[in-house]
């Protein structure tokens, strides 16, 4: 057995079912392994970049880490973006890069790059394999460390001589024993008391959950909590499809772009309880004020996080879900919370029925998000970009028990056509859509090609409004002089491209007729696309 | 951010038990240079285990500072043991050599003197130098360097700052397991 059949036989052991990649000369070998396996699902992404986006909306639809292939040099560099956004929304993945033989490494031979010194920065773990016979355990605990503790994506290099080695004997390790690695997982009994004790005297308390609620996959248990002591939940951006928008709990996200009313909780709350979210920039803009205001408990299952942004009075290390649990193992605290929640209910229900602005001859975002949303599957997975058309989404689209996936952390455009690919082949019942702005959608269109390919029904809602709607927003105010290199002369006819890649178009300019126009967008059958025809000079925050 | 918390800074000792593996020093070095964080010194050793190395790094912080940079240690796969020695209870220790320019007898006594009042070793001698070898701690070495420097000191290398703890404790107590469950009063 080859090097390379190893690394497939291992995957086969983990129970990988699809690999998105991007072939190259030296990952011929692992990718001719992967042919006589046809029980691997394989989908040529574009660009190397999108093969890491793919595998995150794989991973997190299908809650397995998302595995991603790509050859040396440039190959690997470009996958350097897919991973860095994987890395900062703590997406379980394992990347592979072919490289060059070992006997070369270090001489700049053609395509080869130093990618594990590379991706250090922001891998939660790389493997320079030199020897074909650790392949095996290298895989294993890979899988091992991209799932479990915070997961993150890891990179396994091998050179293509590794990949053409053969192996004395091939055994599948049953155990993983790293000694530098032992996440913790139960919460300490003390301190469980005294977050108990803290809820049960407070007043006002909020929770506020992000995306590690989704990656412990503790959505039942928050929602008990929530549910049983009465506490209204504020959310990240990465943790916003956690409660359907009409829960009564649900005051929104917070944030510089958040709702008003999740903004106006987390001002007046007397207990913060931050569950799986590191509170950064975007999600509290002044953390010190939130400390100096009100008690905070912060539940994380990575002891790094616990003071980084916010100093918590209560800190709580260990996975979330186990956590969640033994808190209601002692029974839901019972709150005091009815005035409050009584409060915030009535600036959540004016924020919901408020009505959007208007201009003749387009359509406004919120607009359309209400409708579409209103119209989607109970289960739906929403892939949105980066751009005004995620603000806009995560302020209005109705959420109900599905997805809602974007790159929270990194923030990186053209994120939602792939990783929409890989949700959809990770969930193929699932109804999935992307939405993304006209300056998005073109960092990812060519991803068509992989839609198409996969025969995957996906349904795209782009805003165009011919400009980088976000930075326009932001050079229209002080200290900037007015939007500059950000209008997008030039871009093509999108039912043109779309009628390229063989996927029937609809554009909207027309709020009027925008209910029959969503009707039949979602009604047919196949790829489709919306354009949405929305004015330049629309805000987020109109 | 952090500094905002606490304006006072000292010099923090940390010790590190890492797996000796390529590119684990500067996996290290990097998380304190991302995070914008000076290291005065480090040293890097074999230990009694083989495959583990020591790593000693002394840096000029706050305790948050220090205790963030100490978790993001902790959280690289090839560390083991993150420990925060202090003064009290370790040893600290440095090594240094340091070449002098004593061209007559008058200098050459002198130079000699100092090195005996100091307990510190002439390791080589040529008609126009003196090579002075010093062990001690961070203050001794810097005094004598200190008055060297009036005899003109042609180089000069010297190692960082080398720790280990008083009596029974040693590195090997503090697991990562234990500290991550050890809630005294904060997980830091």
């Amino acid at each position: 057995m080859t090097g390379a059949e190893a690394l497939i036989e291992s995957l086969l052991q983990e129970q990988v079912e699809h690999i998105f990649g991007y072939a190259g000369a030296t990952i011929c070998p692992a990718v001719d392994a992967l042919k006589a396996h046809p029980e691997i699902g394989y989908t040529l992404v574009r660009t190397e970049q999108n093969a890491g986006h793919a595998a995150s909306g794989y991973a997190r639809i299908s809650g397995k880490p998302g595995v991603c292939m790509v050859t040396s040099g440039p190959g690997a560099t470009n996958l350097i973006t897919g991973i860095a956004t994987a890395y900062l929304d703590s997406i379980p993945m394992v990347a592979i890069t072919g490289q060059v033989p070992s006997y070369l490494l270090g001489r700049d031979i053609f395509q080869e790059v130093d990618i594990t010194g590379a991706v250090a920065p922001f891998s939660k773990h790389s493997y320079l394999v030199k020897d074909a016979n650790d392949i095996p355990r290298v895989v294993k605990e890979a899988f091992h460390i991209a799932s479990t503790g915070r997961p993150g994506p890891v990179l396994i290099d091998i050179p293509i001589d590794v990949q053409e080695q053969s192996l004395k004997r091939f055994a599948y390790p049953a155990e993983v024993n790293i000694r530098g690695y032992k996440p913790s997982v139960r919460g300490n009994d003390l301190q469980i008391k005294r977050v108990v004790d803290a809820i049960a005297q407070s007043k006002q308390p909020l929770i506020c959950a992000g995306g590690g609620v989704w990656l412990a996959d503790a959505r039942e248990e928050l929602l008990e909590l929530a549910e049983g002591s009465e506490i209204p939940v504020v959310k990240t951006m990465m943790g916003l499809s956690l409660l359907p928008t009409d829960h009564p709990l649900n005051m929104g996200m917070i944030g510089a772009h958040g709702n008003h009313c999740a903004n106006q909780a987390l001002a007046k709350a007397d207990l913060l309880i931050m569950v799986g979210t590191r509170a950064a920039d975007r999600a509290v803009v002044d953390p010190r004020e939130i400390q100096r205001r009100m008690a905070t408990i912060h539940i994380d299952v990575d002891p790094a996080e616990i003071g980084k942004n916010m100093q918590a009075a209560i800190p709580l290390v260990g996975n979330v879900k186990v956590i969640l649990r033994q808190i209601l193992d002692r029974g839901a605290p019972v709150t005091n919370s009815a005035a409050w929640l009584e409060q915030l209910t009535d600036f959540r229900r004016a924020e919901l029925n408020r009505r959007f602005p208007h201009r003749e001859g387009y359509v406004f975002p919120g607009t359309v998000l209400r409708k579409l949303g209103a119209r989607l599957d109970d289960d739906a997975v929403v892939c949105v970009d980066v751009g005004q058309n995620q603000i806009f989404t995560c302020k209005y689209l109705p959420q109900k028990n599905g997805r809602l996936l974007t790159s929270g952390g990194l923030g990186t455009m053209g994120y939602a056509l792939p990783a929409a690919v890989g949700a959809k082949v990770a969930r193929p019942d699932r109804q999935t859509i992307v939405v993304c702005g006209d300056g998005s959608f073109q960092m990812a269109m060519n991803e068509l090609a992989a839609v198409r390919a996969g025969g995957l029904n996906l349904k795209i809602v782009l805003f165009r409004n011919h400009t980088l709607g976000l930075v326009h927003q932001i050079q229209g105010s002080a200290p900037y002089h007015g939007p500059f290199g950000v209008a997008l002369d030039g871009s093509p006819d999108f039912e043109t491209i779309a009628q390229a890649y063989g996927i029937p178009s609809l554009t909207v300019r027309d709020e009027d007729r925008l209910d029959g126009v969503l009707d039949q967008f979602l009604a047919a059958p196949g790829c489709g696309l919306l354009i949405c025809e929305v004015h330049p000079d629309v805000g987020t925050n109109d | 951010m952090n500094k905002t918390f606490d304006p006072e800074k000292k010099l923090y000792t940390l010790s590190l038990l890492v797996q000796d593996i390529p590119g684990v020093l500067s996996q290290v070095a990097r998380l304190f240079s991302r995070k914008g964080y000076n290291i005065e010194s480090i040293v890097s050793g074999e230990t009694s285990q083989p495959g583990l190395t020591r790593i000693t790094i002394v840096i000029l912080g706050d305790e948050l500072m220090v205790n963030q940079i100490t978790a993001q240690c902790r959280k690289l796969i090839p560390v083991q043991v993150v420990k925060i020695l202090d003064e009290e209870t370790s040893i600290q220790r440095e090594f240094a050599m340091i070449k002098v320019r004593a061209e007559d007898r008058a200098a050459r006594d002198e130079v000699i003197q100092m090195a005996n009042i100091f307990r510190a070793n002439i390791i080589d001698v040529s008609r126009e130098t003196l090579t002075v070898a010093i062990f001690g701690d961070k203050s001794k070495t810097s005094a004598l360097i200190r008055l060297l420097s009036d005899f003109g000191i042609l180089e000069m290398a010297k190692t960082g700052t080398l720790a280990i703890e008083r009596g029974l404790s040693s590195i090997y107590d503090d697991s990562k397991l234990r500290t991550e469950y050890n809630y005294g009063k904060n997980v830091l």
